[in-house]
């Protein structure tokens, strides 16, 4: 067991944890933080991505022990006040998710998307969503939550829609 | 059958504020801030943790399993095999048996002395950390005598005792079982067989094999269940489309009393079918929690998910259709061979049946047969994926109307316009005997051309040919049709399935006026606490905010057929339309009541109660809260507004669309690029616009990614080369477009409110309209198929079949080649047009 001390949504925890506990784990079992997720065990779905040091990390691919001494943001910590994210909000806005399974992460890694590149390009969008995965949505509203939080869709309607 | 006009245009009428609303998810509050209730979040008191032992062989013997090692390490607290929970355990269920002679192995939930798929379990470990039982399931021993396993469904047809191989040897045969249906016999049309030699004589038939490529649902969250034995109740969590199924039958496999039995399905992380499923992994957790008396959570990794929760497709498709040299189609035939996998599955059986009904599509075909042979392998179970055995007949007929347009040199919307039911002739009555009530493939056509711009990527097209452009252009079409809301119980019946298809709802008036709506159709990523809500706002004339919808739970929705075949709208919105209205008449009498008025001087608008010609009314939270005090009543009556409501549906509904492809292929490097891709359907009624297209949007996806990357592969010893998410190829946000939907309304007449599914339209149009758009880029290389998925390899292969340097197709290097994937390709390029027709 190791001692390790984590800043994680705004509280500070110590915990001992085994060497080879990943971070997700970690988060989920010893601090009860279930809204990051696991959706596989090959880094490749990102469901559960969260922000390490401000910057966006799959949490399936850091070792607790890493995270030592680190701050660590998780979608529990997004929200202030009572004031979703404006990331949160164009999720639900464009209807950018539907079971929700990958939306913790899928939100944690479009913030992480804007605050490089505040006025993405569709594509840039798509391929720096690459590593997240979606079942549901087709990504369609997922591209669009990313550009109405970027500002790029009209605030009226977020969706451009062609029902009759 | 048709519901009557007066339900519609009340369901329709002007107090429909609600319905046809783009409003935003209720649902959305909780997964958006991560506070969501997945089955694996759930930790309770003293709860014990599983991990399984898997066979890595397709098909073997275990000849030695020694668990001492595992049972003495860290916190272990048993570790259980096949011989110690045989007696126990029983045989899973198949809930559809399509013949009374249909060949069925027993399906251990942990294999007893012998493994059929790489990925059955052999041993179950518990311990008090999920970590310690994994570390432990390492510890088992086991010995395998490898036996030969049974790969390809074509050779498993073929096979019997004296030769080929047999999944279950026991058995004495890979066939399942065979299901036809001949419209002749049925008396719904002509001989298909006359059709067919008749065009031979004078016409044209066209006749190709095609393969529906395995698949894996692939939800995004793994399944997990918790068990917690609590005295003399099981409560159970699963992460599953289906409480109300899975309550049913751990009843009546267990031999426990429904009464002692609550399962709980809370927030579930996407089905697709995946998760309609009566799991060996369900029945080990509920075995462990009894036997040990403490609540025990399994959830799966993604690899073990891919390797065992049950797979989709896998078909193999011999299509034949016949038609007048004037492009009248005469004739339609299908025999399929479908893999089940080891074992028959709770629909697993049923599956292609699904399609028979259906294959005929919007065209006018006289004359019809379907014939499939289902067939067991020693690979993974197969059933229901999205769509159902829809996408697979689909497929074929929209892929074989290309092929007989390019024989006829007509424009494949031509073909398609020429033989398709037009608007005037609904309600139709199709070869196989189904009436669609309403339809308009002229509209959505029309529709769909202008958005896509058909004329001027044709002409496109054109000049791309005749200069021989490297990146070619190609133009795909798929007009499909589908049957929703799953199902009549009588139909049901008729097909041999073990269960009804009808759908309850609750609907609860609070003293406060607010609103409780139980729904026995269990979402799972659809939205239904959305659209329920704008149902029954519209309905009793309530605020939106003020109606909760619960599911999911057989505490509280008590009955329920859950979710899958896009019926929860069609049948479960049914059910809550009558719930509500029996909540207006027993409020109609009490209002009339304190009105001191007559019942027939009322009516009911608004959500009030008004008395004809007076200002004098009630709104109906008031005749709620006078229920509840029941201070004033009239003579016997019921103090409470609380209804419940079971409906069967009449009939089906039938969704249609027109969805375009255009897709560009480097004929260099057989790479494709996806241009535009657009569709129009007409799903009845939409409740929620942005619900409806977001469901769009997801089964395009799915669909798009059968046609060009998804694929489960085994090697030739039968294990899953594609077992995670680095080799199964789920398709990311890179990988595709923004897509342009749009829609049609023609309102279905079998239930009130007119709605058709959406649920699984994006996944069966989209898979044909892409390969449709693949092979007509290819057309001048005489390539009449690619087969699924299309990539870039097989792509530029069927381009150089032609050359000769690849036709015979050496097989691809790695242990990633498909099983007989090159002869496959070959084998329906190499002829071009000039073999296609016999």
């Amino acid at each position: 067991m190791t001692r390790i001390t984590v800043t994680g949504d705004g509280a500070t925890d110590s915990d001992d944890v085994e060497p080879r506990t990943l971070l997700v784990h970690y988060l989920r079992e010893q601090l009860g933080k279930t809204g990051t997720v696991v959706g596989c065990d090959t880094s490749n779905c990102g469901a559960c991505t969260v922000h390490l040091g401000g910057r966006s990390e799959k949490s399936c691919n850091v070792l607790a022990v890493q995270a030592d001494g680190a701050v660590v943001t998780t979608v529990e910590g997004l929200a202030h006040d009572g004031e979703l994210h404006p990331v949160q909000e164009a999720f639900r806005e464009c209807h950018a998710l539907q079971c929700g399974y990958c939306t913790t992460g899928m939100i944690m890694q479009s913030i992480d998307l804007l605050n490089d590149n505040p006025s993405p390009s569709e594509d840039e969008i798509r391929s720096g969503l690459e590593g997240n995965l979606c079942r549901c949505t087709g990504y369609h509203n997922i591209v669009k939550a990313v550009q109405s939080a970027a500002g790029q869709l009209p605030s009226t309607d977020a969706l451009e829609r062609s029902n009759s | 059958m048709t519901v009557t006009e007066d339900r519609q245009s009340e369901a329709t009428g002007q107090t429909a504020k609600e319905v046809g609303r783009d409003r935003r998810r209720k649902e959305d509050q909780r997964l958006i801030t991560g506070r969501t209730r997945w089955t694996d979040n759930i930790t309770l008191p003293g709860m014990l943790h599983i991990a399984m032992v898997r066979s890595p062989y397709a098909h073997a013997r275990i000849t030695h399993l020694d668990t001492s090692e595992a049972k003495a390490a860290t916190n272990v607290v048993a570790v259980l095999t096949g011989q110690d929970v045989k007696e126990e355990q029983g045989s899973l269920p198949n809930a559809w048996p399509i013949k009374a002679d249909q060949v069925a192995p027993d399906h251990p939930s942990v294999a007893v002395d012998r493994v059929s798929f790489a990925g059955e379990i052999v041993a179950v470990v518990i311990a008090r950390s999920a970590a310690e039982a994994r570390d432990a399931a390492e510890l088992v021993d086991v010995d395998y005598e490898e036996l030969p396993a049974a790969l390809d469904l074509r050779e498993a047809a073929a096979a019997d005792a004296d030769q080929g191989v047999l999944a279950h040897p026991e058995l004495g045969t890979n066939k399942s079982a065979y299901w036809s249906f001949d419209s002749a016999e049925a008396g719904t049309g002509s001989s298909v067989d006359n059709a067919i030699a008749a065009a031979r004589a004078d016409g044209v038939v066209v006749e190709r094999e095609y393969r529906q490529q395995r698949l894996i649902p692939a939800f995004m969250e793994p399944r997990s269940v918790v068990v917690d034995p609590t005295g003399e109740q099981l409560t159970v969590w699963s992460a599953t489309q289906i409480p109300h199924i899975l309550r049913f039958l751990f009843a009546a496999v267990l031999g426990i009393s429904e009464s002692k039995l609550r399962v709980i399905a809370p927030d579930v992380g996407g089905g697709f079918g995946g998760k309609l499923q009566i799991t060996p992994e369900e029945f080990i957790t509920i075995l462990s929690a009894r036997r040990l008396g403490k609540p025990v959570k399994y959830t799966e990794t993604r690899s073990e998910s891919l390797m065992a929760a049950h797979h989709g497709r896998d078909q193999w498709q011999k299509i034949t259709v016949s038609a007048t040299k004037d492009g009248t189609v005469t004739g339609l035939k299908l025999d399929l061979i479908a893999d089940l996998g080891a074992y028959v599955a709770i629909m697993g059986g049923g599956v292609p049946v699904l399609g028979a009904f259906i294959a005929n599509a919007i065209y006018k075909f006289p004359a019809y047969q379907f014939n499939v042979q289902t067939v067991l392998t020693n690979k993974t179970w197969v059933d229901a994926y999205r769509g159902a055995g829809r996408p697979e007949v689909t497929f074929a007929v929209e892929r074989i109307m290309d092929e007989l347009a390019d024989e006829l040199g007509m424009d494949p919307l031509e073909l398609r316009r020429k033989n398709w039911i037009t608007k005037d002739e609904f309600p139709f009555t199709t070869v196989t005997g189904l009436t669609y009530d309403t339809g308009d493939y002229e509209a959505a056509t029309a529709k769909a051309t202008e958005m896509f711009g058909y004329d001027e990527l044709r002409a496109e097209q054109k000049r791309r040919r005749e200069a021989k452009d490297p990146v070619q252009l190609g133009i795909g079409i798929s007009t499909f049709t589908e049957m929703c809301g799953l199902a009549p119980s009588r139909v049901l019946g008729t097909l041999n399935y073990g269960a009804g298809g009808w759908e309850s709802a609750s609907v609860r008036m609070l003293p406060t006026g607010k609103v409780e709506v139980l729904t026995g159709s269990t979402p799972h990523g659809q939205g239904h606490e959305t659209a329920w809500s704008q149902i029954v706002a519209d309905r009793l004339g309530v605020a939106y905010e003020d109606v909760e919808v619960l599911h999911g739970d057989t505490a509280i929705a008590h009955k329920g057929m859950d979710t899958y075949g896009s019926r929860s709208l069609t049948v479960g919105g049914e059910a809550l339309v009558l719930a509500a209205d029996k909540v207006i008449e027993k409020a109609r009498p009490i209002a009339a009541h304190l009105l001191e008025a007559s019942v027939d001087d009322l009516e009911f608008t608004g959500g009030r109660f008004n008395v004809k010609g007076t200002d004098k009314g009630l709104a109906i939270g008031e005749v709620a809260l006078a229920t509840f005090a029941a201070h004033n009543l009239p003579d016997g009556v019921e103090p409470t507004l609380d209804s419940d409501a079971t409906y069967d549906p009449i009939d089906f509904s039938y969704p249609h669309g027109t969805h375009l492809c255009a897709m560009e292929v480097d004929t260099e490097t057989g790479g494709l690029t996806m241009r535009k891709y657009v569709c129009v359907d007409d799903i009845g009624t939409i409740v929620n616009p942005l619900i409806v297209e977001g469901q769009v949007h997801g089964g395009l996806v799915q669909g798009i990614a059968q046609a060009l990357w998804e694929e489960a592969v085994h090697d030739d010893a039968g294990t899953l080369v594609s077992a995670s998410f680095v080799d199964y190829l789920v398709p990311t946000a890179a990988d595709t477009i923004s897509f342009e939907t749009a829609n049609t309304v023609s309102p279905s007449t079998t239930n009130t409110l007119g709605t058709k599914g959406v649920g699984e339209a994006g996944a069966i149009a989209s898979t044909p309209a892409v390969v449709n758009a693949v092979v007509d880029a290819l057309r001048p290389f005489g390539v009449n198929d690619v087969r699924m998925p299309c990539t870039p390899e097989r792509v530029w292969k069927a381009i150089h079949a032609r050359d000769g340097a690849e036709s015979g197709g050496a097989p691809t290097e790695g242990a990633a080649a498909p099983h007989f994937d090159e002869q496959d390709t070959a084998d329906r390029t190499a002829g071009g047009t000039d073999g296609s027709v016999l």
